[in-house]
């Protein structure tokens, strides 16, 4: 018990973040129309991407030959998620554009 | 203290505040870029924000980012790696068709995933020895490590399955035993978290062990996705999609990393919801997905009397070109067929002649809710045509002619009729309120939902049988020599 509530007490900030990020999200999309359900999907998908981050700082740390060609693989899989979701997310929001009444 | 350590003190404090400070800007970014995303009008510049936001996180990385004062270091290996993934991706993200933006969606989410396993893998031999001197194994940031392996592995196995499914290089395997298997792997997987925690001495004695965990991680993936049927695949990439984002605020929480963190979350708790809301349109509950209960039974036996009636292409063509209102019902046929572009010049054909023509759209038409929105909207159809089932229905006994073209279950009137039907309940384009139906089908087989559909016996139902583009190439022709 002791140690949970000090594990507890020792990431405080980090949980704080935790919980208030799930309402937010949460409240952020309940409104979405399903119309979007797809390119939120696909633009979410993108904002995970962010791992890209702790894939740069194993790289960047990296010393023997084996965690370099893990940490290249990482950061090039990590921007593939990236570049690959916005970039599709657009072209579809491209898509929705509302067209010039004739 | 002598001055040049004050001095280093202070440039490490300035980059350290400017990291940070690029990281609150991120993080907002993120927020309004989701926020912005689910609104029509301001979705796009949404999407670019969030982007601005990656970019912003990404060069604040790898300018000012330090691990115990020692500055990120391979910048041209980062360089090359992100060059690489760049070009990649974007050829990919340009060069898919529309109707391949499920898949597509699943295969980055995997890369995403497989992102954080390999960061997992990588900083679980290098936990600080400091901390494991202080607490042996039982810390956050062996947690957040062992927990990030396993659910960015999960997403990274299960979005490639999903890949091969949706792109139909992979069937369903619907086996009994594998709900079983899952079962014991899941219990499996989290029982060795805590037992590494709790047993583990140090991180060598214990990485033989963690090796083990991320191949059965894979596996479970796998089998995870495997038995669950093709209808259901855009909640499962929706699911997946928010593990890859837990994974990577594993991620942040390992690197008190606060982008990554608020970033991850944020896509967890959104994708979430997002899953919850798409079940909620097909009128079915999580686990029942997951469980795949669907299509997996008889379907449920309700009689089906009447008997099909056929409708010429020229009978077709006239019954259209002198109605006042069509409305088109398109469905995942459609968009397989790849027949949107024809779709929109039936639309336009027929608008010539002054017949007002309307799309019904139902919440999960296509493969993924909002999909057939993007594949018409891709063949050009304006989007005030575009009706959302709640607002056409009270309009459907005004419609001349309904055309359905390539959907099933959306107008099954089972779903209001049939209390044993597994779609009872979920809610539908009241087709049969038309004055007359066509039902443009391949032949008479069963929708993925695998249930009779009692609107192809109804006696306003005349059945247009072909594959979805050819017929409709036809019926083209038949209206313009009228």
């Amino acid at each position: 018990m002791e140690n949970i509530l000090s594990f507890v007490y020792e990431y405080r900030e980090a949980i704080f973040i935790v919980i208030l990020s799930v309402f937010l999200g949460i409240e952020v999309i309940s409104h979405v129309p399903a119309v979007l359900h797809t390119p939120l999907m696909s633009g979410a998908n993108a904002i995970h991407g962010v791992v890209i981050i702790g894939a740069i700082i194993v790289m960047g740390h990296a010393h023997t030959p084996g965690s370099l060609i893990l940490g290249f693989l990482a950061v090039v899989l990590g921007t593939l998620n990236v570049v690959g979701g916005f970039v599709v997310t657009d072209r579809m929001l491209h898509m929705f554009k509302k067209k010039p009444k004739k | 203290m002598d001055k040049f350590t004050i001095q280093k003190m202070m440039e490490f404090t300035l980059g350290d505040s400017v990291l940070e400070i690029s990281y609150i800007i991120a993080s907002v970014l993120f927020i309004m870029g989701l926020k912005m995303l689910s609104h029509p009008d301001s979705a796009r510049r949404g999407n670019l924000l969030a982007a601005f936001g990656m970019g912003l996180a990404i060069v604040a990385t790898m300018a000012f980012h330090t691990k115990d004062g020692e500055p990120i270091g391979n910048h041209l290996l980062i360089l090359v790696a992100i060059a690489i993934g760049t070009v990649v991706g974007w050829l990919i993200a340009v060069k898919v068709k529309m109707t391949a933006m499920p898949q597509l969606v699943s295969l980055f989410n995997g890369m995403g995933g497989a992102a954080a396993a390999l960061i997992s893998l990588m900083e679980f031999p290098h936990i600080e020895a400091s901390l494991v001197e202080r607490t042996g194994l039982v810390n956050g940031h062996v947690l957040a490590i062992l927990l990030g392996l396993l659910i960015g592995s999960v997403s990274f196995a299960g979005s490639m399955v999903a890949f091969l499914k949706l792109d139909s290089r992979l069937g369903d395997v619907k086996a009994p035993w594998i709900r079983y298997v899952n079962l014991v792997l899941l219990v499996g997987l989290l029982l060795s978290v805590a037992g590494i925690m709790i047993f583990g001495q140090n991180p060598e004695a214990a990485s033989g062990f963690v090796y083990l965990m991320f191949a059965v991680a894979l596996i479970y993936g796998v089998l995870f996705v495997m038995p669950i049927g093709g209808a259901d695949m855009p909640v499962v990439i929706s699911l997946l999609n928010s593990f890859t984002g837990v994974a990577a605020a594993m991620g942040g929480f390992l690197y008190n990393n606060q982008a990554m963190l608020t970033g991850g979350i944020l896509v967890g708790s959104a994708g979430t919801i997002l899953t919850i809301l798409m079940c909620n349109a097909m009128n079915r509950s999580l686990v029942n997905v997951i469980v795949g209960a669907f299509g997996g039974q008889a379907a449920g036996g309700s009689d089906v009397g009447g008997s099909i009636k056929e409708i010429s292409l020229s009978d077709s063509a006239v019954l259209l070109s002198y109605s006042q209102k069509v409305v088109i019902v398109p469905g995942y046929g459609l968009a397989v067929a790849q027949a949107q572009h024809l779709c929109h010049d039936l639309d336009k054909i027929l608008e010539d002649k002054g017949v007002e023509v309307r799309y019904a759209i139902h919440p999960v038409a296509g493969r993924m809710p909002g999909h057939m929105n993007v594949l018409l909207a891709e063949a050009d159809v304006s989007y005030d045509k575009l009706i959302e089932m709640d607002d056409i229905n009270p309009d459907l006994p005004n419609t001349d002619v309904l055309i359905v073209i390539g959907a099933n279950d959306v107008v099954n009137p089972a779903a209001e009729d049939d209390p044993s039907s597994p779609i009872y309940g979920m809610p539908i384009i009241k087709a049969r309120d038309a004055k007359n139906v066509i039902v443009m089908k391949r032949g008479m087989g069963k929708g993925y939902a695998a249930i009779e559909n009692n609107l192809f016996f109804a006696d306003r139902t005349r059945m247009l049988f072909g594959d979805a583009k050819e017929t409709l190439q036809k019926l083209l022709a038949e209206i313009k020599s009228l």
